[in-house]
């Protein structure tokens, strides 16, 4: 009996380690707002992205300003790195990138998916 | 026509494989059928506010309204999905018992059932406020028709439906006695997907900054951009780019929910639990017809 809690014990200290650290981990992680600021814009227009091709620092987390010039709401959308976000007609949104690996990124208007693409390069 | 109707049937998917596990978890619940409904209107009405509202929203919390507001529900229907499941721990073996009981009614606090409903609402509120903005920017580029559109839409309804459906009746072949256990298992990783979900509009808006590189690039196995991808998104939170604030948070999730659920089972039975049938029955009305569920039950 005295062994059955003792090996429990044991067997439940085994994770308070792990746990803790990734508590730990979560918390430092939750800093407040943008601590960089390398701010890259995009427009829509016509629902076309200008620039269509745009360049940003690889491992540098970025912040990307996108302006909707058309009179319908647009979803920008890359699945490569990650952002859905809905941009009301005539609106102006911010986001925040990466880090993100040297390469080459797509990006899109969700609700024009066949005709409003872009390319992103970190490098 | 063919992107309203595949949008359409993409955002009926996500939501409906979310009502439909929620149906099969509380499967021999009287009156969930009620609940549900009460939550699918309350996101489709939601939706169309959201929608109408996309302007306003946006602005708010200097541009990070939207992120703020998608990780809030997101986390709601965490927090919902996780009492569920803790509910369930301790109630779901009496459920299953009576299920097999001859004749008696199967009796629950109806508490559990409005925080499905919130679930329920939250996935077709998320889901269906895309479909209507999407809509309503085709019809404003007048790109397709109005008919192609509806028409589109409809199919896309009827299509993303089906599949739900055809996933709920999947789910209950599974027999009763280990049907909770599917479900439970099928909700924790629902929910560690949801809150991985929060994390990555968290990153997106600024608030999260750390642990948000990439951890693996998995596309090339299955992009979480194809159907199957986004399926097993939906179900359990695949994504094939995750970082690491997305895989801390969805191992926490599910480490908590495991935790509270054994914490629960662990504790001798609630006194609800452990009532005689025959008091059950008598505080709900004597002559409550059992479910068809428990009914069936009892033939095998």
């Amino acid at each position: 009996m005295i062994e059955d809690f003792y090996w429990q014990g044991i067997s439940r200290m085994r994770y308070i380690l792990p746990v803790s650290v990734l508590i730990t981990a979560f918390l430092t992680s939750v800093t407040a707002l943008g601590a960089d600021d390398l701010s890259f814009e995009l427009s829509l227009k016509e629902h076309k992205f200008t620039p269509s091709e745009l360049t940003i620092p690889a491992d540098k987390r970025v912040k990307l300003t996108i302006k909707n010039l058309d009179s319908t709401p647009a979803e920008f959308e890359s699945h490569n790195f990650k952002v859905e976000k809905v941009i009301p007609a005539g609106g102006e949104v911010s986001l925040y990138i990466g880090p993100l690996k040297g390469g080459t990124y797509g990006f899109f208007d969700d609700f024009h998916e066949d005709e409003t693409k872009g390319t992103l390069i970190a490098k | 026509m063919l992107a309203t109707l595949l949008i359409v049937f993409r955002e009926v998917i996500e939501a409906g494989l979310i009502v439909g596990i929620v149906l099969a978890a509380t499967k021999g619940v009287p009156r969930r059928g009620l609940w549900v409904s009460y939550g699918v209107i309350g996101g489709v009405a939601g939706a169309c506010l959201v929608a109408a509202f996309a302007g306003e929203i946006a602005p708010l919390f200097e541009g990070s309204g939207q992120e703020l507001f998608n990780a809030s529900i997101l986390l709601l229907a965490v927090a919902m999905l996780t009492w569920h499941n803790v509910w369930m721990a301790s109630h779901g073996r009496a459920i299953a018992q009576e299920m097999r009981q001859v004749g008696v009614a199967v009796a629950t606090g109806q508490r559990p059932l409005a925080a499905l409903s919130v679930v329920c609402g939250v996935a077709v509120l998320r889901e269906g406020s895309e479909v209507v903005l999407f809509l309503y920017g085709i019809a404003a580029s007048g790109g397709t028709s109005a008919t192609g559109m509806m028409v589109g839409g409809a199919v896309g309804v009827l299509a993303g439906a089906g599949l739900s459906a055809l996933m709920y009746l999947g789910l209950l072949t599974i027999p009763a006695r280990h049907l909770f256990s599917v479900t439970s298992s099928l909700i924790t990783l629902l929910a560690a997907g949801l809150a991985a979900q929060a994390v990555a509009f968290l990153q997106q808006a600024g608030y999260v900054e750390a642990l948000t590189f990439t951890v693996w690039d998995s596309s090339w196995l299955l992009s979480d951009s194809s159907v199957v991808g986004r399926l097993v998104h939906t179900l359990i939170g695949y994504t094939d780019r995750p970082t690491a604030a997305q895989i801390v948070v969805y191992l926490l999730t599910i480490a908590t929910i495991v935790g509270l659920m054994r914490f629960q089972r662990s504790r001798p039975l609630a006194i609800s639990a452990k009532r005689s049938s025959a008091e059950i029955a008598s505080e709900h009305g004597v002559g409550i017809r059992p479910p068809r569920s428990a009914r069936a039950t009892v033939t095998n």
